[in-house]
């Protein structure tokens, strides 16, 4: 290759950095190619200046031959033209050849560098072999040349000079010379270029901060910067080269700002002149030189600049492999670039920039499809889609504006704003020109025609859709969708336009956006009025008139297309138009009268219906009708307590309020609220908690798939209802309504004449040709109509009822379906238990069904013996009759048995009548009533409860042979009692004498209170044993007249009534005391006597006949303290034989100890009957009894040795040791029993004894109690 | 400043959107409905990378000829949505940052009054004054 002559062309990008040739040009032009090849092989460091990063770089250069034009004037900035090395060339070896003609030759070189401050230079030395064979005479050792050279040029700077042996062998000295030489060469190469580009970048950088000073230009140091740009393009750095770029771009873009905010440079007027070219973007060339020669010039226009400088970024970019941030900042320069122009008020032809940036977006798209395949394409139309649509969108403002949109086509004046517009492209710049796609060419024929337009603007916007689509921006397809759909209704192709406007409605809808829907379905009416789609724009129309968000005076507008449409044409065989109510009307309440949803057949039910009408203006209707479904009641439901399922609110059912369609919350959002409940799992045994949790208990509401069921509100053509409106069907139905804006009450009158349910299913409003329906009412709304049995209830008027007064009831006849004619009557049984009582004017009382008075008659009632007959007033069906009557409740004589008494068949008798209540401590009383009922065969028994106010009790009490009775009567109840004529009667001896130690007045029994009554029994000749008492009173309520005292009876029956036998206790301080003491034995004696001989029949049950003929009766004494006052020494315990005589007395002396001082009660003294076992009460004896039981064991000890002296006092172990023990075995146990309460008469009960402390004491004990 | 501020739901549907000047109200519905979009891909995006120290600022969403839309989405994924004037360049990221941060801390406090409704439309008095300091105001 030829060393180039020329000054290099800089355009091709091919540049490498210049390094001269001057000496032997014959042997630099040998060595070119290895050279030229081998110095980009290895890579060398860059270690730079400022701290910015070192770089690996391969060096490659272009290498001229030296010539002293070259080298760089004073003041020249060019860069890419600047020789960065030079070389000597020599392969003298000769010292004559060198000292002749070389030497002078150098030293005019290095003069000639020294004069233009070059210092980077290099003197190469080539040796070679056969040159040293050729000039064998003269020979010097060849280290001579090379060291002269070093002592005449290099002074201190030795490494200038470098030997290059055998360069053309293939030895490896060759190649080790070489690589050494390469080294040096790189090494300085790249120390050229870091004080070389150095100084230039410190040059730059003072011009750049002159730019504040008057005369600065922009072009100027735009020139400077991008020639440093170049430079490291050159050496394939091209980051930096970019951020050269980029910093221009800043530079620039911060003038403009600075411009906008009123400090502006002189500069920026070049910029601000009148656009003349909008040609777009050049990406094609790698430097676009007329652009760059016009901002040489400063005659570049703004968007020559920014077209200038982004093409160069392009390409740097496309170098780095980033096509994507072509894009992206294409797109960014392009919206830049029009507020710039717009910030400069640079003023455009309109149209201009669109077609600049119609051009420029095309050719952007173009210049990356060039360098990328279409797989790396289509994964990154994210990046592309942006400037899809913006072309898209400037063509459409350029069709627009040419008038290629309208559906008659471009005017005149259209057609010289097109002329103007393509004036402005200039002529196709020469590398398209073959290219049938061009941007150009597009422009120029979209321009051209209307079809073209069409064609070329449906590509765009169809490219620019799919890509949205495809990478899931659903939102931005569907705003090019809408903005297509516009295009083809100004085309006049609504049939196209309707499918985009659709999809658009149902995406805003869906998300709830309501202002976007409002205009989309204003569209959508204005298609479908087009269409002639009368069904679906009455609709829209109806949704359009109820929006919020449009001003009155349209949706006045849009009301009156229905009404208009709705009046148009009576014609009766046309089909209605049906239309969803959700858009014309909502039901927000619905109210029944009575509020309890049902009525008895034929009653009046009530339907209020509350409409929010949701026209702007007042419409009539025709008829407002809600169709019935009707279905039999099941069996069973008569009850009228059964309201309508599921509401608080009882006949009164709020409507979940769909929002307006003007203030569309989209569907997701109106999914039902959680219903949550909190559940807890306790375990069984312990109520300890398990778990807890919540449990949602709407979820197959919640969960419901939401794109299963569409919402009227979502289609907005929505289909005829399928549920056909039938007319045959009941229906609620109101003629002429005018519902006015806002809500309305309109009230319906419910059909009831079969028993059953009925459910409300749709309702339809029907205005002229329209009708708007609403195809499902939910919730569920029912009412039922029943049919109802009379029934009758008896309740007291006042709780408790009182047994033995006499209490008010109530009866409540509810009619039902029976009408009560005159004549009719209830037929009571009458019961002894429960007389009814006749009131003078008994007062019968009708209600109608809504618990109002209609009436009230006298009431007749006829007493016979078993039945009392009550005649009822006439009253109608569906009323309640209510009249009060008397009762009394006789109180059953006697005292309660004990419940577990039995009958002879061992069955518990039945005892209904009279029981002990838990709630209250009165005795309870079950009555029944029987009533024959003229509209039932059957009798009709009701129960009623009454309560005895009193608790009665009775007791026996004796002094000596004396007798008395006592009875109580407490007062259970809540009221206070007067008690008079308190009496004690004996049923069976006419000779006893009960005397009475009562007051005679009047008692006063309080609530809870008790009375105690006191008789003395006396009697001529015997006590009977037993005594049948009846005690008898008449009591009332306090405050009631004398008149109304009622008899209160009380049976009860004593028995062993008589005083058998009577103790006498004494207490004998010790021998030789005067008083007992503490601690010291004192003798108690016991005297039992016999006060009665016992009667035949006793004598049978107790009496023991001896074996000497003697009859005794035994008895056992025991002494038994308590309280552990006494110690009892010695036997506690005796059986006494007492012989049947009176008078008969038995005395026993016990030992006793006073364990205290002070007035001592005296021991308990108790006395049993003692039964000895018989042959028939074969008991078996307890193995362990005699060690278990003390006393009986002593008896049995008695037994077997009746003689015994049971005074005497023997261990129990002596007892044993007698060998009594297998006697004991097969023998049954004697008995022991108490006597009754009146029989033994203690003398000493109660009384007390002085016992002084033990003289010896020197502990005193005080007990303070 | 904004021209347009945007509150948006969970489930996209607007929570509160104000824009000056009024008479462009529909367009800045539409191009806060259409940005969306990036907002999703942006989050679904930021999902991959880390799910629990997400940015919530998204930065610009994307530019048009006359606006630049902001981004940014709670934890709770509630979307805001701040549209300024393209010609308006005194405005730095940082500032957008601050404006957002500011519109959050309000719609919390709305969140936090026990008488508003979650997924209402934010009727806030103090947050309307928050976001009126917030827009270009138009004489």
């Amino acid at each position: 290759m030829e060393p180039q002559e020329e000054k290099p062309i800089i355009y091709t990008m091919e540049n490498k950095p210049i390094v001269t040739c001057g000496g032997d040009q014959a042997l630099f032009t040998s060595l070119y190619t290895p050279l030229a090849q081998q110095l980009p092989r290895e890579p060398m460091e860059w270690r730079r200046t400022y701290g910015r990063a070192p770089k690996m770089i391969h060096l490659e250069a272009n290498f001229v031959q030296f010539k002293e034009e070259l080298l760089p004037k004073e003041g020249n900035k060019a860069l890419l033209t600047f020789p960065f090395l030079h070389i000597y060339w020599t392969d003298c070896c000769d010292t004559e050849a060198y000292k002749g003609s070389v030497k002078e030759d150098m030293t005019r070189w290095q003069n000639s560098l020294r004069g233009h401050g070059s210092v980077d230079w290099v003197i190469v030395v080539v040796e070679t072999n056969d040159a040293k064979k050729k000039n064998k005479t003269n020979i010097l050792p060849r280290s001579s040349i090379v060291d002269k050279i070093r002592n005449d040029f290099c002074n201190k700077q030795s490494d200038r000079c470098v030997v290059l042996s055998d360069p053309l062998k293939d030895s490896s000295r060759s190649q080790e010379s070489w690589s050494s030489f390469l080294l040096k060469l790189r090494t300085l190469l790249l120390m050229s270029f870091t004080k070389n580009l150095g100084r230039f970048e410190d040059d730059m950088r003072t011009l750049r901060e002159k730019r504040t000073q008057p005369g600065w230009s922009f072009c100027e140091y735009f020139m400077v910067q991008e020639e440093l740009a170049f430079v490291f393009e050159m050496l394939q750095q091209f980051e930096d080269a970019l951020v050269q770029y980029d910093e221009l771009d800043a530079l620039f873009t911060q003038y403009v700002l600075n411009f906008g905010a009123g400090d502006g440079a002189n500069w920026l007027g070049s910029f601000c002149a009148p656009v003349q070219n909008w040609s777009g973007l050049m990406l094609r060339r790698p430097i676009d030189m007329e652009k760059r020669d016009s901002i040489q010039r400063g005659e570049a226009s703004l968007l020559d600049l920014r077209s200038y400088l982004f093409s160069r970024q392009c390409t740097l970019l496309i170098f780095l492999q980033r096509p994507w941030e072509v894009t992206q900042r294409a797109l960014e320069l392009l919206h830049n670039c029009v507020q710039e122009l717009h910030l400069l008020e640079v003023s455009v032809l309109e149209g201009a920039l669109d077609c600049w940036v119609f051009l420029s977006c095309l050719e952007v798209l173009h210049r990356i499809e060039g360098c990328c395949d279409p797989a790396q394409l289509a994964a990154n139309c994210s990046h592309t889609v942006g400037l899809w649509a913006y072309a898209t969108d400037k063509l459409k403002c350029l069709g627009e504006l040419c008038g290629l949109v309208s559906e008659k086509g471009p005017t005149s004046e259209d057609l010289n704003r097109t002329v103007d517009l393509l004036a402005g492209l200039g002529d196709e710049r020469p590398e398209t020109i073959n290219s049938l796609l061009s941007p150009y060419k597009k422009l120029k024929e979209a321009l051209s025609s209307v079809v073209a337009f069409e064609r070329h603007y449906l590509e765009l916007s169809h490219a620019a859709m799919e890509m949205y689509k495809e990478i899931n921006r659903l939102r931005s397809a569907r705003l090019v969708g809408k903005s297509l759909a516009e295009f083809y209704m100004r085309k006049g192709e609504p049939e196209r336009a309707e499918v985009f406007l659709q999809e658009a409605l149902k995406s805003y809808v869906s998300e709830g956006w309501s202002l976007p829907v409002t205009h989309t379905r204003k569209n959508i009416a204005a298609c479908q009025k087009l269409l002639g789609r009368t069904e679906d724009y009455l609709q829209t129309c109806a949704l359009l008139a109820g929006d919020a968000n449009l001003t009155d005076e349209e949706r006045k507008n849009f009301c009156q297309e229905i009404l208009s449409f709705a009046s148009k044409s009576t014609d009766k065989s046309a089909q209605k138009v049906t239309l969803s109510m959700t858009a014309f009307a909502q039901l927000t309440r619905l109210e029944f009268r009575p509020s309890t949803a049902s009525v008895h057949s034929g009653a009046v039910l009530q339907v209020e219906l509350s409409l929010r009408c949701l026209m702007p203006v007042a419409v009539r209707i025709q008829q407002l009708s809600a169709s019935i479904h009707f279905s039999l009641e099941q069996a069973g439901t008569h009850g009228r307590s059964k309201g309508p399922p599921r509401q608080t609110n009882p006949g009164t059912v709020h409507f979940a309020q769909p929002h307006s369609s003007g203030n569309a919350v989209p569907a997701s959002a109106t999914t039902p609220s959680l219903e949550l409940d909190e559940i807890q799992d306790r375990s069984p045994s312990d109520n300890s908690l398990n778990s807890t949790g919540i449990v949602c208990k709407n979820t197959h509401l919640v969960m419901r798939r939401h794109d299963s069921g569409l919402s009227p509100d979502t289609a907005n053509s929505v289909s005829p209802p399928s549920v056909a409106v039938d007319d045959g069907a009941q229906m609620l139905k109101v003629q002429d309504v005018t519902l006015e804006p806002g809500n309305n009450a309109v009230v319906f009158t419910a059909p009831s004449g079969d028993p059953g349910t009925y459910t409300l299913r749709q309702l339809c409003a029907t205005v002229g040709q329209v009708q708007f329906v609403l195809p499902h009412i939910y919730p569920l709304i029912q009412y039922e109509v029943y049919s109802q049995e009379p029934q009758l209830t008896v309740e007291p008027l006042s709780e408790p009822l009182l047994a033995g007064l006499p209490q008010s009831v109530r009866f409540t006849l509810l009619t039902g379906h029976y009408a009560v004619k005159k004549g009719d009557a209830l037929q009571l049984s009458n019961s002894d238990a429960m007389p009814l009582l006749p009131s003078a004017a008994c007062k019968a009382s009708i209600l109608s069904p809504t618990n109002e008075c209609v009436g009230e008659s006298s009431l007749s009632i006829q007493s016979s013996e078993k039945v009392t007959s009550i005649s009822l007033p006439p009253t109608p069906p569906y009323h309640t009759l209510e009249f009060h009557l008397e009762v009394l409740c006789v109180i059953p004589p006697g005292p309660d048995r004990p419940p577990n008494e039995r009958l002879t068949n061992g069955e518990v008798r039945h005892r209904p009548r009279s029981y002990s209540h838990p709630d209250t401590p009165m005795t309870a009383i079950d009555q029944r009533m029987s009533i024959d009922c003229p509209w039932s065969i059957y009798s009709t028994l009701l129960p009623l409860t009454f309560y005895i106010p009193f608790k009665t009790k009775h007791s026996l009490l004796s002094a000596g042979n004396r007798k008395y009775i006592q009875v109580c009567v407490q007062n259970v109840s809540d009221a206070s009692f007067q008690l008079a004529e308190l009496s004690l009667s004996e049923k069976q001896e006419a000779s006893l004498e009960l005397q009475s130690l009562n007051t005679k007045a009047q008692q006063l029994v309080c609530s809870k209170q008790s009375v105690f009554c006191l008789w003395e029994v006396r009697w001529k000749t015997d006590l009977p044993s037993c005594l049948q008492c009846v005690f008898s009173a008449s009591f009332s309520p306090l405050g009631q007249p004398a008149s109304s005292f009622k008899p209160f009876l009380y049976q009860f029956q004593l028995e062993r009534v008589t005083t058998l036998y009577s103790v006498r206790a004494e207490i004998l301080p010790a021998t030789g005391e005067q008083q007992c003491r503490s601690g010291t034995l004192c003798g108690l004696e016991v005297c039992i006597t016999r006060l009665t001989e016992p009667a035949e029949g006793e004598l049978a049950e107790e009496g023991k006949t001896d074996s000497d003929g003697l009859r005794t009766t035994k008895l056992m004494y025991e002494v038994a303290d308590s309280s552990s006052n006494w110690a009892v020494c010695g036997k506690s315990s005796g059986m006494v034989s007492m012989p049947v005589a009176a008078n008969a007395t038995h005395r026993a002396h016990i030992e006793v100890m006073p364990l205290f001082a002070g007035h001592l009660p005296f021991p308990k003294i108790k006395v049993f009957k003692y039964l000895p076992h018989t042959a028939t009460q074969a008991i078996q004896p307890d193995p362990d009894s005699c060690v278990e039981n003390d006393t009986l064991s002593l008896l049995d000890k008695n037994l077997d040795d009746p003689q015994g002296d049971t005074a005497s006092l023997r261990s129990r172990g002596s007892v044993h040791s007698l060998g009594s023990g297998e006697q004991q075995r097969g023998l049954p146990m004697p008995r022991l029993e108490p006597f009754g309460p009146g029989q033994v008469f203690n003398h000493s009960h109660a009384q007390q004894v002085l016992v002084l402390p033990a003289t010896d004491d020197h502990i005193m004990e005080v007990n303070a109690t | 400043m904004a021209v347009c501020i945007a509150v948006i739901a969970k489930e996209n549907y607007p929570l509160y959107i104000r824009s000056v000047p009024t008479q462009n109200e529909l367009k800045f519905h539409y191009t806060v409905h259409t940005s969306l979009d990036v907002v999703e891909e942006k989050i679904s995006a930021a999902g991959k990378a880390m799910a629990d120290q997400r940015e919530l600022y998204l930065g610009l969403l994307y530019p048009t000829e006359d606006y630049k839309v902001y981004g940014y989405v709670t934890n709770s994924k509630v979307k805001f949505v701040i549209v300024v004037d393209s010609s308006n360049t005194s405005l730095r990221d940082n500032e957008i940052r601050s404006m957002f941060r500011k519109l959050h801390n309000s719609f919390t406090d709305v969140m936090c009054n026990p008488f508003y409704n979650p997924g209402d439309p934010v009727q806030s008095k103090v947050f309307e004054g928050m976001v009126s300091g917030m827009m270009v105001q138009v004489s």
